[in-house]
């Protein structure tokens, strides 16, 4: 049967100050959907929100996959559940080799119920598969051995979390710009990257400023994304328009939300 | 709140303490009476059978200790009761070579604490002390033929008395400070090794260490003397069942590291929360030879331990690798001391510590270069992880360079877990409390990889108990 992640009439605030204003999104296992918008609209908002990030307060509305409400759930029980993000920043773990953090992950992801201190996935098994997603993806296979994102460039922080991707296999990825600040050779790999995962039992959410990662995912579904609400829906033809004339058609089309998008940058430009 | 993730009320509980068990004690062979005086001491010197000069050296000892203040700095002391301490217990009437030999009780409790199996797998001599004495002593054929001393530190002083008396309180005299004179005047047991020039013990040498009783004080006191070209690693171990009361582990460790020898001396702490852990250890290097202190510290109410190195001539090196972990009501105040006596001689310390549930660390260290002492060059990097706003960390960096040839480095910092780091974690579908600890042992690691495979399982496993959460 074919999941569904919907999202409910979804309002987040962080430090009390709403930037979610009633999102509703419905992501089917198999669809790839990208968002978009302009800096600070609210996408990397719903990304933190949806994997459970403590510092964003879901204040009204639902995360459902297939039924179940996951608002309540801590990340690592969404995770269980068949969530992923690839993070925008990854953060380094100093001393935590890769392969070591991925066995256990692995582990979790695969055997929900597991325990703490219950066992591992056989280390064979998992060795072989780590190394051919490393080999997809171009990985020296010294990588395994490293410490998690340390003194990773910025192209293998990204590679490392499409890595991830591919080893725990969610039932929906969220990729937070997962494009930016890449040179085309890395937007090139991460991309082919994520076109051999993503498939008929994958949801793809791709939130990008760019149009680089679409062109070999070609989304389905392109949402846009305006002060804290998604203001418009369409297909590959809205990614085109909007990166040949940016996002200010969007706003005359919008006017209202547009001018509370400039109300609060005045507000926040005053706070600082 | 969209979840239950809190980085601030971080909810770990300490982690279950295995080894807080305890034996019954109705078959000791002696106990002394409660409390120190004269009297006391006497009393151990003659069950001891000692030699008149120990006899003097310990009443000496004692004097020195009612004369000396307690320390005016560092951890609270004041709930400490020199008076309400058992200062000798003998729980069973001879040493065993083989552990059938020893009490069943006692060795089922070294069972628990898989002795006897490490020493089949990997050690080349083990002693087991037991309350104030070596219940159990073995050392590998080869290694005795070839001249290897690893006996305990009384029988030392009745079979090899001249070799004794040559080192034996010569790095630490009773005088250095307050525990030091303490030891001196209570000593029982302890290791003694002695490696003969150009032996090198390929495989290590343990001493594990029980308090069993109640009120007990443990003063044990170690003396190892690595001659030229030799090199021995030795490795300590320690837990006491868990009581109310307080208990005392007062040892003094004193090492004499001859030219080109190499002694690497590996500590893992583990007593239970209502031990006062205050230790003298202190090295004597000379020319080109290297003494490194590996000191993992776990357990114990509070512990006050800065191993030293006094680097005697050119090419001598000091080496001090120190973890400390600091839990509820704990407070460990570890470092180290490196004292450049001689020119063209270097010393390291790596101290990394981790504070939780309220728990203190402070790293306390000493680089001093004497006048003499040019061309030297001293290291020190101290990091310090947090994992709640309830508990705490200090760092007493002292540096004394009594002339201007010299190079001394240090850094230090300060982190907190951060909630960006549980948070990806977490994300990848890890509980909260195998995020924290793989991020605490992740922190450790580059000191843990120092170790031999077999301490750097039992540290990871020892902080993996450390983490272990109530959360659920």
């Amino acid at each position: 049967m074919s999941s569904t992640l919907r999202i409910e009439n979804l309002h987040v605030a962080v430090d009390g100050k709403e930037i979610l204003k009633g999102v509703d999104l419905t992501i089917r296992q198999g669809e790839v959907h990208a968002l978009m918008g302009p800096n600070g609209s609210g996408k990397s908002t719903l990304a933190y929100a949806l994997v459970g990030h403590p510092k964003y307060e879901v204040t009204e509305g639902r995360i459902l996959l297939d039924g179940e409400d996951l608002t309540s759930l801590d990340p690592c029980e969404r995770a269980r559940r068949g969530l992923f993000l690839a993070f925008q920043y990854p953060v380094t773990i100093p001393g935590v080799r890769v392969a070591d953090f991925l066995r256990h992950a692995v582990s979790n992801i695969r055997n929900p119920d597991r325990k703490e201190g219950e066992e591992l996935i056989p280390m064979r098994e998992f060795r072989k598969e780590l190394r051919h997603w490393m080999q997809e993806l171009g990985m020296d296979p010294s990588f395994a051995t490293r410490y998690l994102n340390d003194g990773f460039s910025g192209g293998e922080k990204k590679r490392m979390e499409i890595l991830q991707l591919a080893m725990l296999h969610p039932k929906f990825a969220i990729l937070d710009e997962t494009d930016s600040g890449l040179d085309s050779d890395a937007v090139r790999v991460v991309s082919e990257g994520l076109r051999k995962l993503a498939g008929p039992d994958m949801g793809v959410l791709i939130i990008t400023h760019h149009e680089r990662l679409l062109e070999m995912n070609p989304p389905q579904f392109v949402h846009v994304m305006l002060a804290g609400r998604i203001v418009e829906t369409g297909d590959a033809a809205l990614a085109h328009e909007l990166h040949e004339k940016g996002y200010e058609p969007v706003r005359q089309r919008h006017p209202d939300i547009a001018a509370e998008e400039t109300a609060e940058q005045a507000a926040t430009a005053g706070a600082e | 709140m969209a979840t239950d993730l809190k980085t601030t009320e971080h909810d770990i509980g300490i982690g279950e303490y295995k080894y807080g068990f305890h034996d019954p004690t109705d078959k000791y062979v002696f106990r002394a009476r409660k409390g120190l005086d004269a009297e006391i001491v006497q009393q151990i010197s003659e069950l001891k059978g000692e030699p008149p000069w120990m006899r003097e050296f310990r009443l000496n000892a004692l004097r020195i200790f009612e004369q000396k203040p307690m320390p005016n700095w560092g951890p609270d002391l004041s709930e400490l009761d020199f008076q309400d301490i058992y200062y000798y217990i003998k729980p069973t009437d001879r040493q065993g070579h083989s552990w059938e030999e020893v009490p069943d009780e006692i060795r089922r409790t070294y069972e628990r604490l898989g002795i006897p199996e490490a020493e089949r797998k990997y050690l080349a001599g083990v002693k087991a002390q037991y309350e104030s004495e070596v219940v159990y002593g073995s050392l590998k054929e080869d290694l005795a033929r070839l001249g290897v001393i690893f006996t305990d530190t009384d029988s030392a002083l009745r079979e090899h008395p001249e070799l004794f008396r040559e080192y034996f309180g010569t790095v630490i005299p009773p005088t250095d400070n307050k525990f030091a004179a303490l030891n001196s005047a209570v000593w029982s047991g302890g290791s003694f090794i002695y490696v003969p020039p150009g032996v090198k013990v390929e495989y290590p040498l343990q001493a594990y260490f029980r308090i069993n009783s109640e009120n007990m004080g443990q003063f044990e006191r170690t003396l190892i003397i690595v001659d030229e070209g030799a090199a021995v690693h030795y490795v300590e171990g320690c837990t006491a069942p868990t009581y109310s009361t307080e208990s005392l582990h007062s040892a003094v460790v004193e090492i004499i590291v001859k030219r080109g020898a190499r002694c690497r001396y590996t500590t893992i702490q583990n007593w239970s929360s209502n031990v006062y852990n205050l230790v003298t250890k202190r090295a004597v290097c000379y020319g080109d030879a290297l003494m490194e202190w590996v000191d993992g510290n776990l357990g114990s109410k509070v512990t006050m331990k800065y191993p030293a190195v006094y680097l005697l001539e050119p090419g001598a090196r000091g080496e001090t690798l120190s973890i400390a972990f600091a839990g509820r009501g704990q407070h460990q105040d570890a470092g180290a001391k490196m004292v450049h006596c001689a020119p063209h001689t270097s010393s390291r310390v790596i101290s990394k510590s981790i504070s939780k549930d309220g728990g203190r660390s402070s790293y306390r260290g000493l680089v001093k270069m004497e006048r003499n002492a040019h061309h030297c060059r001293a290291n020190v990097v101290c990091d310090a992880l947090i994992l709640d706003p309830r508990s705490r960390s200090d760092t007493y960096p002292y540096i004394e360079t009594e002339n201007n040839d010299v190079v001394v480095e240090h850094e230090a910092s300060v982190s907190k877990i951060a909630e960006e780091q549980l948070l990806y974690l977490m994300s990848r579908g890890l509980t909260e409390a195998e995020a924290s600890a793989m991020i605490v042992t992740g922190f450790v690691e580059p000191l843990v990889k120092e170790l031999p495979m077999e301490y750097a399982v039992e540290m990871n496993r020892l902080i993996e108990l450390q983490m272990e959460g109530s959360i659920g």
